[in-house]
């Protein structure tokens, strides 16, 4: 299991435009990848690839959130999500 | 337009011909032809529009939505019954996170909907995309359809249902379009076919003739010109009548200001007062007059004093136990009972004034002597304020112009009040309804003499309207050819005013203006003023 923490760039938080970046992101990738807040039980991380679940998640700005994923390729993908939640997309 | 998607019966099982991972198949399938539409539509659309249909492209095949649908599934629900209680348990959590969430929820019920059609093979519901611009044939329209309306496509309304004060109507009010409700058998109308749609007759015919076609031609026409002013109020040889708004309050100087309005003829500063147990402060009225002053630069902004009493009581300027409201204690009257009020107001008026890129002019409302005329002048110029007139609305005032515009600079008819009191009829009373009209040939002699007093005066002090007569097309004309300087009116006139008035010469308007003081009566004076301007029947006014 692969884990990574990041923190929410975007001044909007994760909603809206971010979001859909990013949910469309993950679906991309063939592995499973789930998002929680730090420090909430693992077992209540949603799957990332869910706008629904991102946007009920409601992490603001500089909320920390934890991305999980297990197989291969799983720490490189981590790495490029980490990314795009630490750059402020609401920006762009 | 579509029929809203009903909803699945609650319980509503699996058809016996289907299997549950035929059921799952086609579920997944239709999430994915909503989402490329979705995703089509967002391509098209641009800013805030665009991020807000990427999203809902988004949801459409969301593992959360999905999923949840695909586990009813598999217990045996039908995939539309499935799909149903998803949507409405996701769209529940959305809108208990409140704020921009919850505005949300109501697109997850829509790509609810729309995978709901998907999957019955029926049309998505909502307003058609299309590219050519086309008359939508309805049941009837909610609220929700007037976000996704675009009036440069939609060319008129037609709805089975409803009435005038439905919601249908309502919107094509407020978008200016053509529309017939209550319209019997147009549900059987096939997509694609060409109507006819006579809004004011409230008629639709199939299959239009040349005759029709003419008439769409001619109503285009109109419906361009009506809906533009150039910014230039003029007659046809050149002579200028800037034509102004009259608003109450920022928003509506804004929005006068896009309509081309050349300035504010009339501002009502009731705005500031209204629903008010005491008077605003002096800073309170600064902020609300440069609100106004901000959307002028470089423009004559005309300020009526506070006008409180008769239709308009204030609780700490009016006395509400007067048999006679109208004849009472109102408008400039109110400071002679409660001095102080007029002072500070004209303070702040000056104040937004000063430092504000309007050329700002200030009049008192319900004037009668010309000693209430120089006293008001006086006030301005211990405020500060360099240009007052007053209104006419009094025909005391009227008859005396000559010497109240020794007093001050200029002076606006309002000729509602002024009609009222020439004709001694109740403007709120329905039965004199005849008597109230500007088009009394007295009160037109009124508005004459009163520029008679202009001329008399000698200094060419301008003489204004900012009343309703004003934002008639045709009266407008007789006033310019009585020698009215100005017309203020309500920014949605400005277009049909500009437009007739540009269609006759200054002589012109005095030989109507002529026909209209020697009718006998208002009907007679507006049917021959109306006969002569042929403009009024191509524009359909």
């Amino acid at each position: 299991m692969s884990e990574r923490k990041a923190t929410i760039a975007s001044r909007v938080g994760l909603h809206a435009r971010p979001a859909s970046i990013f949910a469309a992101a993950v679906g991309e990738l063939p592995i499973e990848v789930t998002i929680g807040m730090e420090g909430a039980p693992v077992e209540d991380a949603m799957d990332a690839s869910s706008i629904l679940s991102l946007m009920s998640l409601g992490a603001a700005n500089g909320d920390v959130v934890v991305l999980r994923a297990e197989g291969e390729g799983a720490d490189e993908a981590l790495e490029a999500l980490v990314k795009i939640l630490e750059t402020d997309l609401d920006a762009e | 337009m579509p029929k809203p998607v009903s909803e699945p019966p609650a319980g509503e099982r699996l058809a016996s011909s289907t299997t549950v991972d035929d059921a799952t198949a086609s579920l997944r399938a239709a999430s994915k032809v909503v989402q490329a539409e979705l995703q089509g539509r967002a391509k098209a659309a641009t800013g805030a529009s665009q991020a807000v249909l990427e999203a809902t492209a988004l949801m459409a095949a969301d593992p959360m939505l999905i999923k949840a649908a695909v586990k009813l599934v598999a217990a045996g629900t039908s995939a539309e019954r499935a799909i149903w209680e998803s949507g409405a348990s996701v769209a529940e959590m959305l809108y208990n996170l409140g704020g921009y969430m919850a505005d949300r929820a109501t697109d997850v019920l829509d790509v609810r909907a729309r995978i709901v059609a998907e999957l019955r093979g029926v049309p998505a519901p909502g307003i058609p995309q299309s590219t050519e611009p086309f008359i939508l044939v309805a049941e009837d329209l909610a609220p929700a359809d007037t976000a996704t309306l675009d009036p440069a496509k939609v060319l008129a309304l037609v709805t089975s249902g409803g009435g005038p004060q439905s919601h249908t109507a309502i919107i094509a009010r407020a978008l200016g379009l053509p529309a017939v409700v209550a319209a019997a058998g147009v549900d059987d109308l096939a997509d694609g076919t060409v109507v006819y749609v006579d809004g004011a007759a409230g008629t639709l015919s199939v299959d239009p003739g040349a005759d029709e076609q003419e008439l769409v031609a001619a109503w285009l026409l109109a419906a361009e010109t009506l809906s533009v002013f150039d910014g230039t109020g003029t007659t046809s040889d050149g002579h200028l009548v800037p034509l102004l708004a009259n608003v109450g309050g920022a928003t509506d100087a804004v929005k006068a200001a896009e309509l081309g309005a050349q300035g504010v003829g009339l501002l009502r500063t009731e705005f500031c007062f209204l629903e008010r147990e005491t008077e605003p402060t002096i800073d309170e009225q600064v902020v609300a007059y440069r609100g106004v002053f901000d959307a002028f630069p470089g423009k004559k902004v005309v300020v009526r004093t506070l006008d409180a009493g008769a239709d308009k009581p204030l609780p700490f300027l009016t006395d509400s136990t007067e048999p006679n409201p109208s004849l009472g204690v109102r408008g400039y009257r109110t400071d002679l009972t409660t001095p102080g009020v007029l002072k500070r107001q004209l303070t702040a008026i000056a104040t937004a004034a000063a430092d504000s890129p309007a050329d700002v002019w200030v009049m008192a409302p319900m004037i009668a002597t010309v000693d209430e005329a120089a006293d008001f002048a006086a006030m301005c110029r211990v405020a500060g304020l360099k240009i007052p007139g007053v209104m006419v609305e009094v025909p005391s005032a009227a008859l005396l112009a000559d010497r109240i515009l020794g007093e001050v600079d200029f002076v606006s008819l309002g000729t509602n009040d002024l009609t009222q009191y020439t004709m001694a009829a109740d403007r709120q009373l329905g039965t004199l309804a005849a008597l109230n009209s500007p088009w009394q040939p007295a009160v037109l002699h009124l508005i004459k003499l009163t520029v008679a007093g202009s001329i008399a005066q000698g200094k060419n002090k301008p003489v204004g309207v900012c009343g309703e007569a004003a934002a008639d097309p045709v009266l407008a004309v007789v006033l310019v050819g009585l020698g009215v300087a100005t017309l203020s009116m309500t920014a949605r006139s400005l277009a049909a005013v500009g437009a007739v008035l540009k269609t006759v010469t200054l002589d012109e308007a005095k030989r109507l203006a002529e026909l209209a003081l020697s009718a006998r009566n208002a009907d007679e004076a507006r049917t021959s003023v109306r006969a002569e301007l042929p403009i009024l029947a191509k524009l359909g006014l």
